[in-house]
C-alpha cells in the first residue's frame, strides 16, 4: 500500500483474549522468524509475543513486546474484569528488569515487535499467520500524518528544575557529568 | 551441531542427591528416534529385570520427543517410562500441554531419574542450573496447585510443571502425574511417589535448531493450515455433544451393564447447556492450533480440563450423569488419579460390596447415596486408609488381596490393568490382536489408523480410498475396499492392520506427535495431518539424518521388538495375552489362538511370543538375542523357548 501525501499505514492487531486457546504458536513462528538464518532455531524466549497464561484463573494474555525501560515498576496494578482478576503484568508491554520477558536471553537486549518487518512485506505478521483461532487478527489502515510533534518548549527545563530541587543543582550537574563520561 | 534434538540427558540419582548432565551417543542412523525408542533402550540396559519397580534402581524416565520444539505443529506429547508395580511390566505414559517443548529449550533430551530421596523434594531445572530442593512444603498439595505455587516462589509464571497430588505422594497405583490440565497415568505416578519425587519444574531459553529451516518450516505451515482447517483431526468429543457411542454402547459400574437406547434428545441438551453454561474456553497444547481440553469452572469448585472419553467415565462408572463427572473431576485431578481406572475401581469396591465379598464394616461411615460413596472411596484411596489401602492396589491386586471370591469380579483387566469398559457380541479380529498384545495397556495406545468399521456401499468405500493419504501400502487400500461386514476379513488383512495400527503409536511416542492428530486419529474419517508418507520427510528436514518411509518402518520394528523384549525379560508370555473373558459374548477360543499364532509368526516371535534371534538380528538388536539367550529365555538351538 503507498500512502498518499499526508497519509500513513496504521498496522494494528487486534487481540481478542477470549479466543486465545494458549497454544503459544504466535511465539514459535516469532522466534523462528527472528532467527538468523531465518527459521534456523526456535525458542519462545526470543519471541516479541508472549502469552501470559495460568490455567487456574483462565487467563491468557497475549502481549507484545512494546518499549524498554531502565526502571521496573513499583506500584502495580491489578485489573478484574468481567470478575476474572488478571496478573500484575498482564497487559504491559514493557520489556523491563522486573520481569524476564522480552529481554533476550543471551545477550539481555531488550526484544521489541518489530511487526516482522521485511521486504517485500509480509501478508501479515507471523504471530497472526499461525494463530488458527484468529485470537490475532492483522488490518491496517490509512490515518492522516499528524505533523510532527514540536518539541514543547519549556520541558526540558521543568524537568531540570524539578530535579534540582528535589536533589541540589550540584548534585545535578556533577551526575550528568559522570552520565557523559560513561558514555 | 546437533539438530532437533539437544543431545544431552539429565541424570538425578535422588539417593545420592546428585544431578549430571550427560552427553548422548550420536545415533545417525536414528535408531531408536527419541521419546519411548530411547527410553526402552535405557531401561533395557539399566534395569536389569529383577528389579522391582519400588526398588532404587527402578529409572523413572521423562522423554522429550525427537521433534520437540521443531516448528512441527501439535509435536508436544511428554513420554514417561518406568516399570510399574500394578503389571510388573514396562509402564508407557504420554501428557501433552508444555513440558516437553520446555525441556528441550532448557537444553535436554530426557531427565532420566534414579534412587529415591528420604522425604519429599522437586526438581528444578533452570536452563543449566539443575537443583534438587525440598518440598515438604508441598505435601499434601493439590497437581495444579503445586505447579501454581512452584510459579509463585520461584518467580516465573513461564515455568512448566509436573507434579503428582496426594494419590502419588501414597503410592495409590492409579495415580497421575499431572502438567497443565493434561496428565500421564498407567503406572508412572505411583513411582514417582515412591521415588519421592513431587513435583518437577522446568524452564529453558535456549534454542532447538534445525537442520534444514526454510523447507521444515514451510512444511510445518502447511501441516498447520491443514489442521486448523480440517475436522479430521483434535478430539473430536470437544466439539461434538453427541456422545451416544460411548453411553449406548460401552459398560456402566464395574464394567457389566450396557444401557443401549441410554441417549436421547432432552438428555443431550441439558448435557450440553451444563457445559456451556460452565465452559470458561477450550485449550490446546504446545503449536497446536486444536483446541481439545474443555475448561470447565461449576460455581464454588475447582477449576479443571478434561478430554476425550475423560468426561465419561466417572458418571458411567456410578451411573449417574454428566453433573456428577463435573462434580468429582475438579477434585480427582487435584489429588492426582487416572480418571480411567480409578472410576472401575470404585465400582468394583460396590459391587463387592452389594455380593457379600465385602461387608459393610469394611466401609465404616459411608454414605448411602452412590455419590457420596464414590467421593467416600476417593478419599480412602488417596490416602489409603481402611479398604482404600486395598483399592489403592487397582482391581486386579485389590482382587487377590481380598479374596474370598473376589478374583471374579477382577473381569475387565488384561496383564492385570483395568481396559476400557466395552463389552460386545462377536469377536473382531484386529481387537483382539490389539488388546491382546498390546503392552501399553490400554488400546487406545495401539488402535487408530485404520477405520473400526467397514462403509456400507461400494461408492462410500471408493470416496474413502480416493482421499486416503494415510495408508503406507496400497494393500490397505484394497482391504478397505473388500471388506463389508465387521468380523470378515483375512488373517492376513488382520495382521497387517493391527501392525499398522501398532506402528504409528511407537512412531508417534518415539517423535513426540499427539495422537490426535497422527495414530489414532486416522480411524475416523482417515484424513490426518501426519502419517507414514510425510513422518520420513519431517524427520529428514528437522535432523539432517536421511529419512524413508522404510527406514522408519524398520525403526518402529526396532523400537516395538525391543519394548517386547523388555517385558518378556519379565516375564510376559502368550498365556498373559488374553483380552477380558467377557470383552465378546461370543468368543471362539480356537480361532483367537490360531490367529495369535499367526500374528506371531507374523510379528517373527516364536509360539510364546517371543522374538526370535533371527527377527532380532534383522533389527540390529543382537544383544537382546544374546540377553535372552544368556539368561535361558530363547533356546540358541532353534529360537524357541527352552
Ligand atoms: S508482529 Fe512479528 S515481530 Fe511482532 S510479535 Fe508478531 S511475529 Fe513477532
Ligand atoms: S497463536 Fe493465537 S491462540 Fe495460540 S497462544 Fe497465540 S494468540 Fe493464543
Ligand atoms: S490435537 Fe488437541 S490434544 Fe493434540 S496437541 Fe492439539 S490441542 Fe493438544
Amino acid at each position: 500500500m503507498n500512502p498518499g501525501i499526508g497519509m500513513k499505514t496504521v498496522q494494528e492487531i487486534l487481540v481478542n483474549v477470549d479466543k486465545c486457546t494458549g497454544c503459544r504458536a504466535c511465539e514459535m513462528a516469532c522466534s523462528a522468524f527472528h532467527s538468523n538464518p531465518q527459521f534456523s532455531s526456535i525458542n519462545p524466549a526470543k519471541a516479541r509475543i508472549h502469552v501470559v497464561s495460568n490455567e487456574l484463573t483462565d487467563e491468557y494474555v497475549p502481549i507484545f513486546a512494546g518499549n524498554h525501560t531502565r526502571s521496573g515498576c513499583d506500584g502495580r496494578h491489578v485489573y478484574t474484569i468481567d470478575g476474572k482478576t488478571y496478573s500484575e503484568c498482564s497487559f504491559c508491554r514493557a520489556s523491563c528488569p522486573t520481569r524476564e520477558n522480552f529481554i533476550e536471553p543471551d545477550s539481555g537486549l531488550a526484544l521489541k515487535c518489530d511487526m516482522c518487518e521485511s521486504t517485500p512485506p509480509l501478508k501479515q505478521p507471523w504471530c497472526v499467520e499461525v494463530c488458527g483461532e484468529h485470537a490475532l487478527v492483522y488490518s491496517e489502515r490509512e490515518v492522516e500524518r499528524e505533523e510532527p510533534a514540536r518539541a514543547a518548549p519549556g520541558q526540558l527545563e521543568v524537568g531540570l528544575q524539578a530535579l534540582m530541587k528535589q536533589h541540589g543543582m550540584e548534585a545535578v550537574i556533577a551526575r550528568l557529568k559522570d552520565i557523559g563520561k560513561e558514555k | 551441531m546437533r539438530y532437533a534434538e539437544t543431545g544431552f540427558n539429565l541424570e538425578i540419582d535422588l539417593t545420592l542427591g546428585t544431578v549430571e548432565r550427560v552427553e548422548t551417543e550420536l545415533d545417525l542412523a536414528g535408531s531408536y528416534l527419541g521419546g519411548q525408542g530411547s527410553a526402552a533402550k535405557l531401561l533395557w540396559e539399566r534395569v536389569p529385570p529383577e528389579t522391582d519397580p519400588f526398588s532404587p534402581d527402578n529409572l523413572l524416565i521423562f522423554s522429550t520427543g525427537l521433534l520437540h520444539g521443531t516448528p512441527l505443529p501439535a509435536c508436544n506429547r511428554t513420554v514417561v517410562n518406568t516399570f510399574s508395580p500394578q503389571t510388573n511390566l514396562m509402564s508407557h505414559s504420554l501428557f501433552g500441554g508444555f513440558f516437553g517443548p520446555e525441556l528441550k529449550y532448557a537444553g535436554y533430551d530426557k531427565i532420566v531419574i534414579r534412587g529415591k530421596a528420604t522425604d519429599l523434594v522437586y526438581l528444578y531445572i533452570n536452563n543449566d542450573k539443575v537443583e534438587i530442593r525440598d518440598a515438604t512444603h508441598l505435601r499434601g498439595k493439590g497437581c495444579t496447585e503445586t505447579g501454581d505455587l512452584l510459579k509463585k516462589e520461584l518467580k516465573d509464571q513461564r515455568i512448566q510443571v509436573a507434579a503428582i497430588g496426594l494419590a502419588g505422594e501414597n503410592r495409590v497405583y492409579m495415580a497421575s502425574i499431572d502438567h497443565n490440565h493434561a496428565s500421564a497415568a498407567r503406572g508412572v505416578g505411583v513411582i514417582m511417589g515412591d521415588k519421592r519425587l513431587k513435583a518437577i519444574a522446568v524452564r529453558g531459553t535456549k534454542a532447538v535448531n534445525v537442520a534444514r529451516p526454510a523447507e521444515l518450516f514451510e512444511m510445518s505451515q502447511r501441516i498447520h493450515q491443514k489442521m486448523a482447517g480440517s475436522s479430521g483431526c483434535g478430539d473430536w468429543m470437544a466439539v461434538d455433544e453427541d456422545d451416544s457411542f460411548h453411553h449406548n454402547h460401552f459398560a456402566w459400574g464395574n464394567a457389566r451393564t450396557r444401557r443401549p437406547g441410554y441417549w436421547n434428545k432432552e438428555l443431550q441438551d441439558r448435557w450440553t447447556n451444563l457445559k456451556y453454561d460452565n465452559m470458561d474456553r477450550q485449550t490446546g497444547c504446545y503449536n497446536c492450533p486444536k483446541k481439545c481440553r474443555n475448561v470447565i469452572k461449576m460455581p464454588g469448585q475447582q477449576r479443571f480440563g478434561y478430554k476425550c472419553f475423560g468426561k465419561d467415565t466417572y458418571h458411567m462408572a456410578a451411573f449417574l450423569e454428566l453433573d456428577f463427572s463435573y462434580e468429582i473431576l475438579g477434585i480427582a485431578q487435584e489429588y492426582g488419579v487416572d480418571s480411567y481406572s480409578t472410576p472401575q475401581v470404585m465400582a468394583f469396591a460396590l459391587e463387592l460390596l452389594d455380593a457379600g465379598i465385602l461387608q459393610d464394616k469394611d466401609f465404616p461411615e459411608m454414605p448411602e447415596d452412590v455419590r457420596g460413596r464414590f467421593f467416600y472411596l476417593l478419599e480412602k484411596i488417596v490416602r489409603r486408609e481402611g479398604i482404600g489401602d486395598i483399592l489403592a492396589d487397582s482391581v486386579s491386586q485389590a482382587a487377590r488381596r481380598i479374596g474370598n471370591g473376589a478374583e471374579a469380579y477382577d473381569h475387565n483387566t488384561t496383564k492385570k490393568f483395568e481396559q476400557l469398559p466395552i463389552k460386545l457380541g462377536k469377536l473382531n479380529p484386529a481387537y483382539f490382536l490389539m488388546i491382546a498384545t498390546g503392552e501399553k495397556m490400554s488400546i487406545t495406545q495401539i488402535e487408530g489408523s485404520f477405520p473400526q468399521d467397514p462403509l456400507p456401499t461400494e461408492e462410500q468405500r471408493q470416496e474413502f480410498v480416493n482421499k486416503w493419504e494415510a495408508v503406507p501400502d496400497e494393500k490397505f487400500k484394497d482391504y478397505f475396499l473388500n471388506w463389508k461386514k465387521r468380523s470378515d476379513i483375512s488373517d492376513e488383512a488382520t495382521c497387517d492392520i493391527v501392525d499398522w495400527n501398532e506402528a504409528m503409536h511407537y512412531i508417534d511416542d518415539s517423535l513426540g506427535f499427539c495422537g490426535f492428530v497422527s495414530s489414532f486419529r486416522g480411524q475416523f474419517g482417515g484424513d490426518v495431518p501426519y502419517h507414514m508418507n510425510n513422518i520420513p520427510e519431517a524427520i529428514a528436514l528437522a535432523t539432517g539424518v536421511a529419512m524413508d518411509k522404510p527406514k522408519l518402518w524398520k525403526n518402529f520394528q526396532r523400537i516395538r521388538t525391543l519394548i517386547r523384549a523388555v517385558n518378556v525379560r519379565r516375564g510376559l508370555r502368550r498365556k498373559d495375552e488374553r483380552p477380558p473373558e467377557d470383552h465378546w459374548a461370543v468368543r471362539d477360543e480356537q480361532y483367537e489362538q490360531e490367529l495369535l499364532s499367526k500374528y506371531y509368526a507374523f510379528k517373527g516371535w516364536n509360539s510364546e511370543g517371543i522374538p526370535t534371534r533371527q527377527t532380532l538380528e534383522s533389527l540390529d538388536l543382537a544383544y537382546v538375542a544374546d540377553d535372552l539367550e544368556q539368561r535361558g529365555i530363547l533356546d540358541p538351538a532353534d529360537g524357541g523357548p527352552r
